[in-house]
């Protein structure tokens, strides 16, 4: 069965999550503009979407509404020559609000698995729970004609621990979106041993006609993303409790996440990230990949206390950053979490957050905010010089800074030489374009 | 063209903010003024610098290309007693054509005072555009082009790629390597002489390398062949105006000569919307206006010490230079890069920013550029005035609509030369 033969009916489990509902709108553009090619016009699509809460199926669908909006503005030439032999069709809004109504003529929401049963290509997409997906899994294969594939939107159980429990044969691979998956190129493929070698094909096909980059990675817990990420995150926790000694919890958090965002040039500080991706979550990716590692310890005592005290970060429905160990005023960091006074040390509160900046000092000559190096041209130059600088900079921020850099490479490394990873450049791959990082954790700049 | 039959004086000029993405204070999701704000704001900007004597006006002139899709406004004339009480009553008209309508605005109230009607008329230029996003203002803009035989198989950004053509048609003729780089520095020039105009929608244009930006390789998967978005105007919300007026009419208004420049000569030329372009490099109706402007006054281009063109895109800036004979068909690229058109060079085109630096609020512009030669030819430019010469006194003006089909110039000098 080709692709576009699996394209004309389409599942999405977990579908009005944060991911659910960016797979569902990548598919729903794919299948429209399929239907839209000549061969495939007669065809009848269907995209179910499916996901135990009936009020967020509303809403997913407000979502995908004003998305496809989006979508069809952006590719408006794409979209006249498409629909070309629609004489009716003129200006662009008459364009858009077709390319539109077509997209959700393919578009079913339920909250009945049962309606997958002719899918033939379903996502996965339900918390990062073993029991969960295989619960589900098993039930979905029951429903589903034998040559069904899944692709599950697992960031680090082994997909090969979930083809076995659910009894797949083969037939699921590690499809792993990055946040939001509309927007972000990287897919991380996962290929469990005994993978039917037509899903492995047909993943990378897919990969190709949604425009993803995809980087391989080995079936091992937390994969290439994850495994550094969870790794950067307990290191910088880590260094908070080595520092809170002589400066406090709070001004470690602060003092950490200046260093991952500021002096290292990054998109966001390191718990910054870890409110987006949800502290509960990073405890449970933490709770999954632990066991498979007895020689380290995957446990953070910090996160696990602020998840108790229902401090979790994430996002509000809307799209707005959940205060986690920052708090957030229009997703802007106001202040640090103080787990002893269960409540938040504001920024402009007295004068702690100069004080430490001052004590651990400014990132060094030739620092320029990761944004504006973004699209630079001569960006590869100046941050070799910039790194030339931290190098020789003897503030306690500088040193902290290279420290944070060696760990991110030895994480790396790791990962490359326990066999997660296949190479180094797979990943700086997908640091570079997962985490949007402006450079590979494995560099010459430490 | 019949000689003009007697003096008309242009004076009391006033230009709005030019509003769209660049400028600080602009969100596009935030509340902005409306079309009524622009005519207001600009016309009583216009009648504060003639003392406040809106009771002297005989007449209004509102020039503006598509407010009934933008703005869903239609009778914009009726606007004009909203300025001011004592306008209510007077003879009022709306002008369209295209981008050129504030051209045709300005030429309406010049024939006015001609014609012995008015003594003094108060011509207003306004559009706002940003009302919807650019996707479905090209539909709108579109209008400038012949709708039911173009529209449908036009590109989705429709102007800008029926300029891309000629983009491309003169870089098969005279060379990628050079037009690409001269449409690069006629951008640079651009956001540099708005840098010192407050009102300019680039006026915050912070940009290290302005020449690098221009350079930047059109994505004609999300755009157009051969223009990237530098190339183009920006979608801009904005308003100017002016006070038209006979000799009796300076005189009632007590407006000394020294601050009105004179009308020394027009010339409009319209083509047939219906018929393409005769020669894509080549911007045939505005050589035709020009032509005219120059018999009518007897002047030759060296004459001209500063200009104002209809620079929609910066491939048209070239064109504009040709056309106007400023240079010999071909020349214009050099001319560009050699930086002869900047303040200070051999002929200083668009001081205060132009089309792409100050912004082209479309229906407005031909008022705006009047406005702007106004301000240079009395002395007012401030940080963007242009040296001028007694030798040289003279200013000239292009406004052009749709692809080269509506286009009127006029040459002025000031009212004391």
């Amino acid at each position: 069965m080709t692709l576009n033969e699996r394209l004309c009916n389409v599942g999405v489990i977990g579908a009005a999550g944060k991911m659910g509902s960016g797979i569902a709108l990548l598919m729903g553009q794919e299948m429209t503009m399929q239907r839209l090619s000549p061969e495939h016009k007669n065809d009848t699509c269907e995209l179910h979407l499916i996901d135990t809460d009936a009020a967020r199926l509303e809403g997913l669908l407000q979502y995908l509404r004003t998305q496809a909006v989006k979508h069809a503005e952006r590719n408006i030439g794409m979209l006249r020559k498409a629909y070309q032999d629609h004489q009716e069709l003129v200006e662009n809004h008459e364009f858009i609000n077709q390319f539109v109504n077509d997209f959700f003529l393919n578009i079913r929401i339920s909250t009945d698995m049962s309606q997958l049963k002719n899918s033939r290509m379903i996502f996965e997409a339900v918390l990062e729970d073993a029991d969960l997906k295989i619960s589900l899994l098993k039930k979905v294969k029951k429903i589903c004609s034998d040559d069904a594939f899944f692709l599950t939107n697992t960031s680090s159980i082994p997909i090969g621990f979930l083809d076995k429990q659910a009894g797949l044969g083969g037939r699921i691979i590690g499809y792993h979106f990055y946040n939001p998956p509309a927007v972000q190129k990287l897919v991380e493929v996962i290929s469990p041993v005994g993978l039917n070698p037509e899903l492995h094909e047909l993943g990378l096909e897919l990969g190709k006609r949604l425009r993803k980059t995809l980087i391989p990675s080995n079936d091992v817990a937390g994969f290439i993303g994850n495994g550094h990420f969870m790794r950067d995150g307990l290191y910088a926790l880590d260094q908070v409790e080595k520092l809170q000694k002589e400066y406090g919890f709070v001004e470690g958090v602060y003092i950490l996440n200046r260093i991952s965002q500021d002096f290292l040039i990054r998109p966001m500080g390191i718990f910054q990230l870890i409110d987006y991706v949800g502290i509960d979550v990073f405890q449970c990716i933490l709770r999954t990949m632990n066991p498979h590692f007895p020689k380290e310890k995957l446990h953070s005592k910090v996160v696990d206390e602020l998840v108790e005290q229902k401090v979790l970060g994430g996002q509000n429905p809307e799209g707005s950053q959940k205060d986690g160990f920052l708090k957030y005023e229009k997703n802007r960091p106001s202040g640090v979490y103080d787990p002893d006074k269960s409540g938040y040390r504001l920024f402009e509160e007295g004068d702690w957050k100069q004080k430490t900046e001052e004590k651990t000092g400014n990132p060094p000559l030739g620092f320029v905010p990761w944004r504006a190096l973004l699209s630079d041209p001569q960006k590869e130059e100046k941050l070799a010089q910039y790194f030339r600088n931290l190098k020789s900079d003897g503030t306690p921020g500088a040193v902290l800074a290279r420290d944070y850099l060696r760990n991110s490479k030895e994480i790396a490394g790791n990962l490359v030489k326990s066999g997660v990873a296949r190479s180094e450049d797979d990943v700086n791959g997908v640091l570079l374009n997962g985490f949007y990082h402006l450079y590979g954790p494995i560099n010459q700049y430490i | 063209m019949n000689k003009l039959t007697k003096p008309v004086f242009l004076t009391a000029g006033y230009n709005t903010v030019f509003l769209g993405s660049g400028r600080r204070e602009f969100h596009p999701k935030k509340p902005r003024p409306g079309i009524d704000y622009y005519i207001i704001e600009a016309g009583k900007g216009a009648i504060a610098r003639i003392n406040n004597r809106a009771d002297l006006i005989d007449e209004g002139v509102v020039s503006n290309f598509m407010a009934a899709r933008f703005n869903r406004q239609g009778n914009l004339a009726a606007f004009i007693p909203s300025i001011d009480p004592s306008l209510l009553y007077k003879p009022c008209s709306r002008i369209e054509g295209a981008c050129g309508s504030g051209g045709l605005g300005v030429y309406t109230a010049i024939k006015s005072v001609l014609s012995g009607i008015s003594d003094v008329v108060l011509t207003v230029g306004v559009e706002v555009q940003n009302s919807v996003k650019a996707v479905y203002g090209a539909d709108f803009l579109a209008g400038a082009g012949y709708y039911e035989g173009e529209r449908k198989e036009g590109h989705a950004h429709f102007f800008p790629d029926k300029f891309s053509q000629r983009a491309g048609a003169c870089y098969r003729k005279y060379g990628q390597e050079k037009i690409r780089t001269a449409m690069a520095h006629w951008y640079e020039q651009a956001i540099q002489n708005a840098r010192k105009n407050p009102k300019a929608q680039e006026y915050h244009n912070s940009t290290d390398d302005l020449f690098a930006s221009g350079m930047t390789p059109p994505n004609p998967k999300y755009f157009v062949e051969h223009l990237n978005v530098f190339d183009c105007s920006k979608v801009t919300d904005g308003g100017s105006a002016l006070i038209v007026a006979s000799e009796d009419g300076l005189k009632k208004l007590n407006i000394d000569r020294r601050d009105a420049i004179e009308l020394v000569s027009l010339g409009i030329a319209v083509d047939d919307i219906k018929q393409p372009p005769k020669d894509l490099t080549r911007l045939t109706t505005t050589q035709k206006a020009v032509e005219k402007a120059y018999e009518s006054a007897g002047l030759k281009p060296s004459d001209i010490g500063v200009m104002e063109i209809h620079d929609c895109f910066t491939i048209t800036a070239l064109l504009a230079l040709e056309a106007a004979c400023i240079v010999e068909e071909g020349e214009a690229a050099d001319f560009i890069s050699e930086k002869k058109t900047a303040i200070g060079g051999q002929i200083p085109v668009n001081a205060s920013g132009g089309l792409i630096g100050f912004g082209h609020p479309t229906g407005g512009t031909g008022v705006r550029q009047a406005v702007d030669l106004w301000q240079q030819l009395t002395g007012r430019a401030e940080e963007y005035q242009v040296p001028l010469t007694s030798g040289r006194p003279y200013g000239m003006m292009i406004n052009m609509g749709g692809d080269d089909k509506t286009v009127a110039t006029f040459i002025f000098k000031p009212a004391i030369a």
